[in-house]
């Protein structure tokens, strides 16, 4: 009974290319937006991780998730498409970077730690756009897309089955995290964080090894998101951006992850998809926003559950 | 050196427009625990009646009154429509649902008064400028704007300090459910705090029409201003949030000609051009994670 | 999830559906957020250009759609790939922003339409990565900024104080003003995009006393550098700008942009037949006076209605060939491309000046430049 919902999700979401394969015509926008859909859902799952299970308010996704689409800028730059090195440098690079805000940032809690992320993510907006070498502000247009063991396993047309495969691979991951030790620990430390240290836990090292491993899913979507658009700019760490991933998540329901791809699939859908049938797309889903909380008391999937 | 004179009143004066928006989110924030992202929005609102009003009457002073209390007015409106609904949900709600105001807001800012950017001029009486050595003039109106901010901080730390809702805000931001179960309507207490501060930031957004460009967006990014200033100064401190606001102001304007000068001089060549702007724009999120890496909950805490 | 994916699908089939005979447009420009005005424009010039002509372009019906890029990149790569997915496209026009371009340069030329750039115009499509597919009927970017500094040199200032915002069209825009004045410039500032208070910048120019100040703040930032300019009492120092003081700016800015003067190629008060038409036509539907964005789009209409009648139809090889000829008549007067398929034209200066209607226009003062060839088509082989 509790997997019908995400099983659903993703059975409709392979049902597009099986759809293509058995010779339905599906418009090429429907894949497009799907995959878009796809890859925003992989960095708001990330981000339940911390913030539904963990507890921990991330007002910064946004830069992890630019910090891997510029490691393929980087990597492309420098004439590397290989995954076998673009995916372990994009998923150091925002380790690293979690690791090092993370200890500071795990210091204050509430709004402030909203904040603070913030803070940190607007450092790396506002350096992304000094890289004159990857274009500035003006972003990156990649040479290249990356090849999966020299297969091109990310080009247009095999974009939208790689990311199925990686969201639902990352899906079972964080499921199988959020059933294990560490995170039945991590969520015991949203609800009671006194009680746990009691307890012996170091609560600190558990909420910070939640943050590089959001960090490092989400660096991974930033790299299917630099090459379904085979373009990188600053504004993929824009504050704006953190804060759609923050809608997502909320949207669909703190804690559940499938409801990430819910919320995902909403704002993208809004954003993209209504976009372009009207540009007042925002006098839509703002009031939709502001009903579903008034009405869906624990998001839209913790809504339809009870 | 008179530059630098220069540049510290402009940060004073940027301070004094983030203290008025700051004053009011961060006693919402503080008495009800209430995040609304939609604060930035009544700024914008306040700028758009300020010249709407203006046109109407022929009068900047009548726009400004006008406008502030209408502005005020509209902050009551949603407070009754949605807000009050918030306050015992999550804060993450009621960032979803402000967020979702926001966008509602601005979209319709643009049905209503279209996407070019609009015009309020200054009123003639504080269109002067000062000479403050040969050559370099301050304007009357910038003077003004700060101490109109002066002004409302002075009377709002009477109010908080010096009178019984004063004392009762205070207590309710440091202890809410307490100073309810001694018998305070904290609901209408709140609701005086959030007309006051809809209204403040309205009044933030017609001075500074003016000066700035008025159109849709504008208040989103002085909305993130005002919460690096309120986190700073600690939620729910009006003193917390005047002082930060100041050190705010001050850090973006001189950091900015500081920074690009020192990088200039450090570093040659097309690097200092980069490397200095983009330390500047960065350089009120560092003292922002450096206050907090700290003192976590900002300068002055009103919760304990 | 699926039901709204389907519904998508289904309006989007029901849209394509609806497509006549004839040339497939798409308009892609930034027509939400801050920066929409500029998109309206282009919007709306483009469109002005297709009714000048009766609602069709080289006698063929007009099947057009407008997409708004958000001003993000990647947003605007898959619309643009959706929109060329659902059918043959023809053209796409736009957009507004440099950053916009280089994003769907690539997803557009290589689905086999043309793209024509109503207003950006890349240094990098210019040179060495030029296209056969790329038409530009603005300008190349350096060249309007190199106006205001070809005039500074003209007219002897000695020393220049320059302020850009801090991206690479900002930087661009300096360079190209550096490119042909001969003086000193003594402060040369980049101030961020999202900045609300010049006034720093502006108790600089008072303290550096220079001869001339060149400013590149589009948008917000240049309206609020013309008022607190003003405002800070300075009023000796000639301004010398671009997409400073322009019609899209200067409903907002009044009066206090009067006498601030602006290098373009174009300006409302422009003395042909052509562009008589063009401002009337536009005013009396759209309401507000057109900038160079709108004058931009309807010449680009102009371009596309010549090029499909003197290739007597769609095919991609003779468009391109007829286009290269640029067979219209331009607002602008004299109009044709170089080599890289950007435009050779006259610069002028024009300065804002009050009309007897009251609102406010840029207005030619003085030709600066003669049939400008941009310094970057020698490095382009096509």
């Amino acid at each position: 009974m509790k997997f019908v919902v995400p099983v659903a999700i993703f059975v409709a979401l392979a049902l597009i290319p099986l759809l293509a394969a058995v010779g339905v015509h599906v418009p090429g926008i429907v894949t497009l937006i799907a995959s878009r859909v796809m890859i925003f859902a992989l960095a708001a799952m990330s981000l339940d991780l911390i913030m539904g299970i963990g507890g921990l308010p991330s007002f910064g996704h946004a830069a992890p998730v630019a910090i891997g689409a510029y490691a393929v800028a980087v990597c492309d730059a420098a004439g590397v498409q290989a995954a076998a090195a673009v995916i372990p440098a994009a998923l150091a690079a925002a380790g690293l970077f979690a690791l090092a805000t993370g200890a500071v940032a795990l210091r204050t809690r509430g709004v402030n730690f909203i904040m603070i992320t913030l803070a940190f993510a607007q450092m790396v907006y506002f350096a992304t756009g000094s890289l004159a070498d990857y274009g500035g502000d003006d972003g990156y247009t990649l040479s290249a897309r990356t090849t999966v063991f020299g297969l091109d396993l990310l080009d247009a047309k095999r974009i939208y089955l790689t990311t199925l495969v990686v969201l639902i691979a990352v899906y079972v991951l964080l499921r199988v995290i959020a059933a294990s030790r560490f995170g039945r620990a991590l969520a015991a430390i949203r609800q009671n964080r006194g009680r746990v240290q009691a307890l012996g836990i170091d609560a600190f090292a558990i909420e910070l090894a939640a943050l590089v491993i959001a960090a490092m899913i989400a660096a991974l979507a930033g790299v299917l998101m630099a090459n379904q658009a085979e373009f990188v700019s600053p504004a993929y760490a824009a504050w704006g951006r953190s804060g759609e991933l923050m809608v997502m998540v909320i949207l669909g329901g703190l804690g559940t992850l499938h409801g990430a791809v819910i919320g995902a699939a909403i704002v993208v859908l809004a954003e993209e998809g209504l976009g372009a049938v009207t540009q007042h797309w925002p006098l839509v889903l703002g009031p939709f926003l502001v009903l579903a909380v008034l009405f869906f008391r624990h998001g839209i999937v913790g809504g339809a559950r009870r | 050196m008179t530059l630098l004179i220069v540049q510290a009143l402009n940060g004073a004066q940027l301070g004094m427009l983030l203290f008025l928006i700051a004053a009011g989110l961060t006693l919402v924030f503080g008495v009800m625990n209430f995040v609304n992202l939609a604060h930035g929005v009544q700024y914008m609102i306040g700028a758009y009646l300020g010249v709407s009003f203006a046109l109407l009457t022929g009068s900047f002073w009548a726009g400004l009154v006008l406008a502030s209390l209408t502005a005020g007015a509209f902050g009551l409106l949603l407070e009754w429509l949605i807000f009050r609904h918030l306050y015992k949900r999550g804060e993450l709600d009621q960032v979803l649902a402000t967020f979702g105001v926001i966008l509602s807001l601005n979209e319709g800012t643009r049905l209503i008064w279209g996407s070019n950017p609009l015009e309020l001029p200054m009123p003639d009486l504080l269109s002067g400028s000062f000479q403050l050595v040969e050559g370099l003039r301050y304007p009357v109106y910038r003077v003004a704007v700060m101490a109109a901010g002066l002004l409302v901080a002075l009377a709002l730390a009477l109010v908080v300090n010096r009178t019984r809702i004063g004392m009762l805000i205070r207590a309710g931001a440091s202890n809410g459910p307490m100073v309810s179960a001694l018998g305070v309507d904290i609901m209408r207490l709140f609701r005086v705090v959030f007309g006051v501060g809809a209204m403040m930031a309205g009044f933030a957004g017609v001075l500074a029409a003016p000066l700035v460009s008025v159109e849709p967006g504008m208040g989103e990014n002085l909305l993130i201003l005002a919460f690096v200033v309120i986190v700073i100064g600690g939620v729910g401190s009006i003193r917390g949030a005047f002082v930060a606001a100041v050190i705010v102001g001050l850090v973006d304007t001189l950091g900015r000609s500081l920074i690009t000068d020192a990088a200039q001089a450090a570093l040659s060549g097309p690097a200092s051009a980069r490397v200095g702007p983009a330390v500047a724009s960065m350089l009120i999120y560092l003292v922002m994670a450096a206050v907090l890496a700290v003192k976590p909950a900002g300068l002055f805490a009103a919760r304990t | 999830m699926k039901q709204l994916l389907g519904a998508t699908a289904l309006s989007l089939t029901l849209a394509a559906g609806a497509q006549a005979q004839g040339l497939k447009i798409g308009v892609i420009a930034t027509l939400s957020g801050p920066q929409a005005t500029l998109g309206e424009q282009i919007r709306d010039g483009f469109q002005a250009g297709i009714d000048s002509l009766g609602g069709k372009l080289g006698g063929a019906a007009v099947d057009l759609t407008v997409i708004d890029d958000e001003l993000k990149p990647d947003v605007a790569v898959t619309k643009i790939r959706g929109y060329l997915e659902s059918g043959k496209v023809d053209y796409v026009i736009g957009p507004v922003f440099s950053v916009v371009m280089a994003a769907i340069f690539k997803p557009v030329t290589g689905a086999g339409a043309f793209l024509i750039s109503p207003n950006a115009g890349l240094s990098t499509f210019a040179g060495k990565a030029c296209s056969k597919d790329l038409f530009v009927t603005s300008y190349q970017n350096d060249q309007p900024h190199s106006v205001s500094g070809q005039f500074a040199t003209d007219q002897g200032y000695k020393r220049a104080f320059i302020i850009a915002p801090n991206y690479q069209a900002g930087r661009d825009a300096l360079t190209g003003f550096k490119s042909r004045y001969k003086g000193e410039v003594v402060s040369e500032d980049y101030v961020p995009l999202a900045q609300m208070d010049l006034q720093s910048e502006i108790a600089k120019i008072a303290a550096a006393k220079p001869d001339v100040v060149f400013v590149f703040l589009p948008g917000g930032l240049g309206i609020n550098f013309v008022k607190q300019y003003r405002a800070a009492g300075l009023t000796t120092i000639p301004v010398l700008s671009t997409f400073t003081v322009d019609e899209s700016t200067l409903p907002a800015e009044g009066d206090a942009a009067i006498g601030f003067y602006s290098g373009t190629n174009w300006a409302p008060n422009m003395d042909n037949a052509a562009n008589k038409k063009f401002v009337a036509a536009f005013e009396a539907k759209y309401k507000y006076v057109p900038g160079t964005y709108a004058a931009q789009a309807y010449d680009t209409a102009l371009l596309v209605d010549g090029a499909v009648r003197a290739a007597g139809g769609t095919d991609h090889d003779k468009l391109r060939a007829a286009m290269e000829k640029a067979p219209f008549q331009s607002v602008r007067g004299g109009f044709r491309f170089g080599v890289n398929h950007y435009p050779v034209q006259d610069f002028y200066l024009a300065q804002v000046a009050k009309r007897p209607d009251g609102k406010l226009q840029t207005e030619i003062q003085k030709k600066v430049l003669t049939a400008d060839v941009d310094t970057y088509a020698a490095e382009c082989k096509m």
